[in-house]
């Protein structure tokens, strides 16, 4: 079982599995309501020009957030 | 206390025998506006939620049969549990909680083919109401070409419910949906999803308490005792029925509960949702092909590309700023030639007289200053939505969030505050698609000071007569333009890293935006949208402007010099030539003296008046673009005591003034519609002409003490 890295830090391109999600706080709500949740599977597509926000795959469809958020998000780096 | 009449409108409608009321609701980006139109023709109306500003719109459709079909279309929702203003309103409406909506009878639920698995969350949550609902599967072509389909007919039969494919945008399923719309009866869902055991008990406290203490049916009462416990910080909004201190009590006691025990209850519940929409898909999409990287990946790489993406973005700012001047110059030309055309007219058919000159330099002279950049103001709508309907808005917000970020705004206040150096109302008006109420307010308050076009001419008049020589060295001219928008844009900025740490302080806005796939643009979308709001502003500020522009008027014509004086003289002696006596204290310190406090005062009808206020003034015949004779005029103006009044040191302050203070009846009139109230239009005239003062006492002070 691979190690659990924040999505932050999930490299540019890659996939990973979401494996742990914080319990609380409306924008952790809110980002489950789009889909984020435990299991679910996302590519990290690019970062914008200056770095921050991220730009994500999931379920189909492009989704931004911040590293601030994404900090909290621990994903599963899918091997290819 | 619960209004009884709202309570029975939940129950039965009476009127809703005879036309029966849908309301469409979907995600946002789902083609939902595109289907409304559709549906509704141009028989729509706009207004306003009562207390809010959020867009009500409501059309009517024709069945096959002719039979009139009310559809109300409630604002973009990913989710029932509300996060922003525009959410709030469409789960009200839903819920039945707003007195000035009734419960629609119907629900047309609109989703993307694309993006089957959100999409289908809102309708999970809808599907809870136990009303009536129909669903529209869109963009199906484009599903297709992704290549996967939507089996509907297998959709339908997990649902229970009509599903009709659709494709809004050429009419593909559009008889197919009248037809659905106007059936007598529509099945309800087929919607045993297991709630949770974890928070069972507790939706059916909530339940019976909703049902108890807030009247509400049954199966509202379900959905929205599973609707609180998601909706964690819900947003209220004005104009929703307050729930029952009893009902909020047990939610309460169950939130301690769970979190003494560690219950992650909220979700718990998301997660059960997307478990059964994930069987759900697994049943009806079907892949028909291999998906590789979409156009729209393409575009992408290109658009938010550390370097093309800043090249594009200037681009595409550049061309939108090309177009509103060079583009808006002709309807300009032709409206300012309509309005003298209008008060010739009306001059000549009416005697001289009091009315007269009420008609003609009263209200066809103000409404004609307002009128006059309604081109501008339109090509802004029209590129502003155009930059929505392609998709490149939440690109252009996503790489700008970083910089907006430092002074704790994101990247959705940029395309407002950009547009605001064109005209400050559109930018204003722009800011709806903010959904924290605290950012959108930051950025109404700043957004004026950007420097927009009507203050070109006057930062253009005191150039020339700041520099001496007939022409301005081209070097100079363009230094001291960058230099007052620099100073406007650092304002704004600054204000807003001040107001969001003090006044408006509130958590770290979010940047969890979609961004959604890049589609050509609905020409006949984009100019509806336009003329709505066009319409929306002349409605909703032309009082206000056509009130304050006889009070200017009424105060530069009375009390009436005796004939045969000068319309100089006559402006002197005037109200507004007193008030400019009476604010001279207070200006004197900035270099101004009482005449250009007229201009000060005039100059809330829209800035640029400063420079005809100024011709008459000084008695200065000026033609049409050349201001030579004015600038020669003030250059001849002294003090009393023969100091010159218009040295480059007064000029330069008054470009700074100009730069900072709030001088515009009609964004006063848009923030105070915006805001829905006078405090804080009212703050932000007294916050920016105050800034403006400050700023030009520093200037005008410390220039004097250089020798200046």
């Amino acid at each position: 079982m691979a190690a659990s890295i924040k999505l932050s830090e999930l490299p540019v391109g890659a996939s990973a599995t979401v494996r742990e999600f914080p319990k609380t706080g409306s924008a952790f709500i809110r980002l489950r309501e789009m889909g984020l949740l435990a299991g679910t599977r996302v590519t990290l597509l690019r970062t914008a020009p200056l770095g921050d926000p991220l730009e994500i795959k999931l379920r189909g469809y492009h989704l931004t957030l911040r590293k601030t958020e994404a900090d909290h998000v621990l994903v599963e780096p899918t091997t290819a | 206390m619960a209004l009884p009449s709202h309570i029975s409108s939940s129950a039965a409608n009476p009127s809703s025998a005879r036309t029966p009321v849908y309301a469409l609701v979907g995600n946002p980006n789902c083609g939902k506006s595109t289907l409304f139109n559709a549906l509704t023709g141009l028989k729509q109306k706009v207004g306003n939620y009562p207390g809010v500003t959020v867009e009500k719109k409501v059309g009517t459709a024709y069945s096959q049969h002719g039979q009139p079909i009310t559809v109300i279309d409630l604002p973009g929702a990913y989710s029932l549990a509300a996060r922003s203003p525009d959410e709030a309103v469409t789960r009200d409406v839903l819920l039945g909680r707003r007195a000035d909506t009734a419960q629609p009878d119907r629900i047309l639920c609109i989703i993307d083919a694309t993006n089957l698995e959100r999409n289908l969350y809102l309708v999970h949550q809808i599907l809870d109401l136990g009303r009536p609902v129909l669903l529209v599967v869109n963009m199906m072509d484009l599903a297709a070409a992704a290549g996967t389909t939507v089996d509907v007919a297998r959709l339908e039969q997990e649902l229970g419910i009509p599903v009709i494919a659709c494709e809004a945008v050429n009419g593909r399923g559009l008889i197919e949906l009248k037809l659905a719309m106007s059936r007598a009866d529509l099945p309800l869902a087929r919607h045993a999803w297991a709630i949770p055991a974890a928070i069972a008990p507790a939706v059916t406290e909530l339940q019976a308490s909703l049902i108890a203490h807030d009247r509400k049916a049954p199966l509202v009462a379900r959905a929205e005792a599973l609707l609180l416990l998601t909706d964690q910080d819900s947003v209220r909004v004005a104009g929703s029925t307050p729930l029952h201190a009893r009902t909020g009590e047990i939610l309460r006691t169950w939130q301690q509960r769970w979190e003494g025990e560690g219950t992650d209850w909220a979700g718990t519940l998301v997660n059960s949702r997307y478990d059964a929409i994930g069987r759900i898909a697994a049943e009806v999409l079907l892949q028909t092909g291999e998906t590789g990287p979409t156009a729209s990946d393409q575009i992408d790489a290109v658009v938010t590309h550390p370097v093309w993406g800043w090249l594009v973005l200037g681009a595409v700012m550049t061309l939108l700023f090309l177009s509103i001047f060079t583009l808006a110059e002709y309807p300009m030309n032709v409206i300012d030639a309509q309005i003298a055309h209008l008060a010739d007219g009306v001059k000549s058919a009416m005697p001289p007289g009091d009315l007269r000159d009420l008609l003609t330099s009263g209200a066809i002279a103000g409404v004609g200053g307002v009128i006059i950049f309604l081109p501008q103001i339109l090509i802004l709508f029209f590129f502003i939505g155009l930059l929505e309907s392609t998709g490149y808005m939440a690109r252009a917000a996503f790489i700008m969030d970083r910089l907006m970020a430092r002074v704790g705004l994101n990247g959705k206040s940029f395309i407002p505050l950009l547009s605001s150096y064109a005209c400050a109302i559109p930018g204003i008006m722009a800011t709806r698609t903010i959904e924290d109420q605290k950012d959108r307010l930051v950025t109404i308050l700043v957004a004026p000071l950007m420097s927009c076009s009507a203050r070109l001419p006057v930062y253009l008049l005191m150039m020339a007569a700041l520099v001496p020589g007939d022409r301005v060295p081209l070097l100079t001219k363009v230094g001291i333009m960058i230099l007052m928008y620099a100073l406007g844009t650092v304002g704004a900025f600054g204000f807003a890293w001040l107001f969001k740490r003090t006044l408006l302080k509130g958590a770290p806005p979010l940047m969890i935006m979609e961004l959604p796939p890049y589609r050509l643009p609905r020409v006949k979308d984009v100019a509806l949208h336009m003329l709505e709001r066009g319409w929306l502003f002349l409605r909703r500020a032309g009082t206000i402007i056509l009130g304050i522009s006889i009070v200017l008027w009424f105060l530069s014509a009375y009390p009436k010099a005796p004939d045969g004086t000068t319309d100089q003289q006559q402006l002197a002696q005037s109200f507004a030539g007193r008030a400019g006596h009476l604010l001279e204290p207070a200006i004197r310190p900035l270099g101004f003296d009482w005449q250009i406090g007229i201009g000060l005062i005039t100059s809330f009808a829209a800035r640029e008046v400063f420079v005809s206020t100024m011709a008459v003034v000084f008695n200065a015949e000026a033609k049409d673009d050349d201001t030579t004779p004015l600038r020669q005029a003030m250059l001849a103006a002294q003090w009393p005591d023969g100091r010159a009044l218009f040295t480059p040191l007064v000029c330069f302050t008054l470009m700074i003034f100009y730069v900072f203070a709030m001088q515009c009846i009609s964004t006063i009139a848009v923030v105070r519609r915006e805001t829905n109230g006078w405090k804080w239009p009212l703050f932000q005239t007294a916050y920016m002409t105050g800034t403006a003062w400050i700023l030009s006492f520093i200037v005008y002070q410390g220039g004097t003490a250089l020798g200046f």
